[in-house]
């Protein structure tokens, strides 16, 4: 079952619009891999590859004027929040057209224009930033939302606890998005975690904990809806938490001898996006030739990002010395 | 011992051992960190085989909890165990900072001696591999800055050993920062000895001696010294190389004894030059040999920018031979 049929299901273009994210993260995610399997690339790279319903399911409640803050295992965040394919590119490959001129690199993408505000490297510490930028809405007076992404490993870092009771005591508009892929680096959740479900640590702060099937498109959809329209109407934060699985394991070149290979391979063989994808056009919504369309133009788009970034400079010299402080300062 | 047959092992292999015997010395000592049991045996895989050998109760795998590690280690240690806490890379310590300073560093001197903390924080450092601005930097100096923390840097598999356990069993709290890239690189192994061959902590090892210019380092790039050294010589110029091994303890004795010799030095290090150990090593060479000197020590260290990604860039901000000749060379004219 790729996904649940409910009557108060997304409309055919909301459909659509998720398998089009999702297949542009599944896409660029196969071309990284690929590029740095042959050598054509060498970069530290976290693959996102089996977590793209998670960020499609969210993003498509966003306007470009929210926020979100993921981590280091953030492709899949970035591209659903609209970050545009060459400039990340750029960005990975360290060459000055990127988001950040380069100096960042793919822990650090920056777009705020996209509304994706902050990547972070440090496990967990995403989480009271979110909180600052759901005060500077409430501040102000927005209805801007922010959504911020994290691990199962993250959960147990004091910066989660102290920022769930903040957003829940100042109920912020903050969606706190645990994405669990049941691993934090080597480590199974079940061997570092005291329960069973993050979303149970919701209550302990006051705020609404969920649990959803983060590979189910439908139904992470509405998870994410619930919670963003809460945050919008000024009723406060939520914790999601989103199950799900990462293929390649921690990071590019992980020997994944502490994933067990059964697990794993099932996990792949129910593959979300494909069986979004045929989901799609068993119900009728939509067309073999159009989800052709939308990946042909993927691939053309990921084509010309890859180009681009290869074909652009490395960042010059002087940038070592320039946004240490608004003016170099000695 | 008959055996002469030198035992070429990386710098991981070394500290492996070097815990393999603290623990079988005594039960006492126990290692805590993230992913550091089997299948794992540590990201790095530095403390592979140890809990199949000492078991999961003394080799304990962590939730990402930084501050709950360390203060673990710190709570375990005034009770009268030696824990060896691991944090995965060095920038993490900033989530644990309060443990570290305001606890480990202090109660001894708080409690007016009644309490101590003989605990170690191995924690693997330095820029190189394009990890970008937080996961590549060398924070040493904020541990020296700290009065109560003991902090070494080894230069090569054999003192990291050696000064691993002799960390082990000292009766502060070490900080114990390990160059991420000299763990597995062949070009940084070395003859390591087999058992326990501690190195005291506050002894500096002259690397190379010479008579025209003292060069002080620590860590990886104390083989940069070397090689700033080798060129150098070709041209002539006689430069003696000193590797710290330890800031605190610092072993000024020879660094005053070779500068006062040389009268002239440059002190390197991968760290931000400002506020970096050179600042300290620097003003306390001319507070004791001002009048001596033939120039005024020079500093050799990162640029004072946060480590950038873009792999040019990244060279740009780390030290290298080339500058560690100029500055010789400066010092010379
Ligand atoms: C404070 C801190 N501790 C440790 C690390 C090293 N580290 C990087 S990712 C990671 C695992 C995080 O797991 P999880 O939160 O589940 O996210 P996932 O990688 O599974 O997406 C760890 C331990 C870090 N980056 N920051
Ligand atoms: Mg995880």
């Amino acid at each position: 079952m790729a996904t649940t049929n409910r009557p108060d299901s997304p409309d055919r273009e909301t459909l659509v619009q998720m398998y089009e994210i999702q297949n542009k993260i599944k896409t660029t995610d196969e071309r990284f891999r690929s590029m740095l399997t042959s050598g054509q690339i060498q970069l530290i790279y976290y693959s996102p590859r089996g977590q793209e319903c998670i960020s499609a399911g969210y993003a498509v409640h966003l306007r470009p004027d929210d926020y979100v803050v993921t981590i280091y295992r953030g492709l899949h965040d970035h591209l659903a929040k609209g970050v545009p394919m060459r400039e990340l590119w750029a960005e990975f490959l360290g060459r000055s057209t990127g988001t950040c001129k380069g100096k960042g690199g793919p822990m650090h993408i920056t777009h705020p224009e996209s509304g994706l505000v902050v990547t972070t490297g440090i496990v967990g510490s995403g989480i009271p930033i979110a909180n600052g930028f759901g005060l500077a809405s409430q501040l102000a007076g927005t209805d801007q939302v922010t959504v911020v992404n994290f691990g199962d490993g993250a959960s147990n870092i004091g910066a989660f606890h102290e920022g769930m009771n903040m957003a829940a005591v100042w109920k912020l508009p903050v969606i706190f998005v645990c994405q669990n892929n049941l691993y934090g680096e080597h480590t199974p959740m079940s061997m570092s975690t005291g329960v069973e479900y993050i979303s149970e640590r919701a209550a302990a702060y006051g705020m609404p904990g969920v649990t959803v099937n983060g590979n189910d498109p439908v139904a992470m959809w509405h998870a994410a809806g619930e919670a963003i329209a809460r945050a919008r109407a000024g009723e406060g934060p939520t914790l999601i938490e989103a199950r799900t699985y990462r293929f390649y394991g921690h990071l590019m070149g992980d020997a994944m001898e502490y994933m067990p290979k059964e697990e794993r391979k099932a996990a792949m063989a129910a593959d979300p996006v494909p069986a979004f994808r045929a989901w799609l056009l068993e119900n009728g919504h939509a067309t073999e030739a159009q989800l052709a369309e939308i990946e042909d133009k993927i691939v053309a788009m990921v084509d010309d990002a890859v180009e681009f970034a290869m074909n652009s400079p490395e960042p010059s010299l002087d940038e070592l010395y320039t946004d240490v402080y608004e003016e170099i300062t000695k | 011992m008959t055996t002469t047959e030198p035992r070429i092992i990386p710098m991981g292999v070394a500290l492996n051992e070097a815990m393999d015997i603290a623990m079988g010395l005594d039960e006492k000592v126990f290692l805590l960190g993230e992913d550091i049991a089997e299948p794992s045996g540590g990201v790095y895989k530095i403390t592979k085989g140890l809990s199949t050998k000492y078991g999961t109760h003394r080799v304990r795998k962590t939730p990402i909890s930084e501050a709950a590690i360390i203060g673990a280690a710190v709570g375990a240690a005034i009770a009268g165990y030696k824990p060896v806490a691991e944090i995965m890379i060095m920038d993490f310590i900033a989530v644990c900072l309060d443990q570290i300073t305001n606890h480990a560093a202090k109660i001894r001197y708080m409690s007016g001696g009644q309490t101590t903390v003989p605990m170690v924080i191995r924690t693997s450092a330095g820029a190189g591999r394009q990890f970008g601005a937080q996961h590549s930097e060398m924070l040493e100096a904020w541990a020296v800055h700290t009065p109560g923390l003991k902090v070494v840097v080894p230069s090569n598999p054999a003192d990291a050993k050696g000064l691993l356990i002799s960390s082990i069993f000292d009766p502060d709290p070490v900080l114990f920062v390990e160059p991420m890239l000299m763990y597995w690189d062949p070009q940084y192994a070395c003859d390591v000895p087999v058992g326990d061959n501690r190195i005291p902590l506050g002894k500096a090892n002259i690397v190379r001696e010479g008579k025209d210019v003292t060069v002080i380092s620590y860590g990886k790039q104390v083989h940069d010294a070397v090689k700033a050294a080798d060129i150098l010589a070709a041209e002539g110029v006689s430069v003696e190389v000193i590797d710290l091994r330890t800031l605190v303890p610092l072993d000024e004795a020879t660094v005053l004894a070779s500068v006062s010799k040389t009268k002239r030095a440059v002190v390197v290090h991968e760290a931000v030059t400002r506020c970096g150990f050179g600042a300290e090593l620097s003003s306390r060479i001319h507070e004791e040999l001002f009048g001596t000197l033939a120039a005024p020590v020079a500093r050799v260290g990162g640029q004072n920018t946060p480590v950038p990604y873009a792999k040019n860039l990244e060279t740009a901000f780390v030290p290298q031979v080339a500058d560690i000749v100029a500055a010789i060379k400066s010092l010379n004219k």
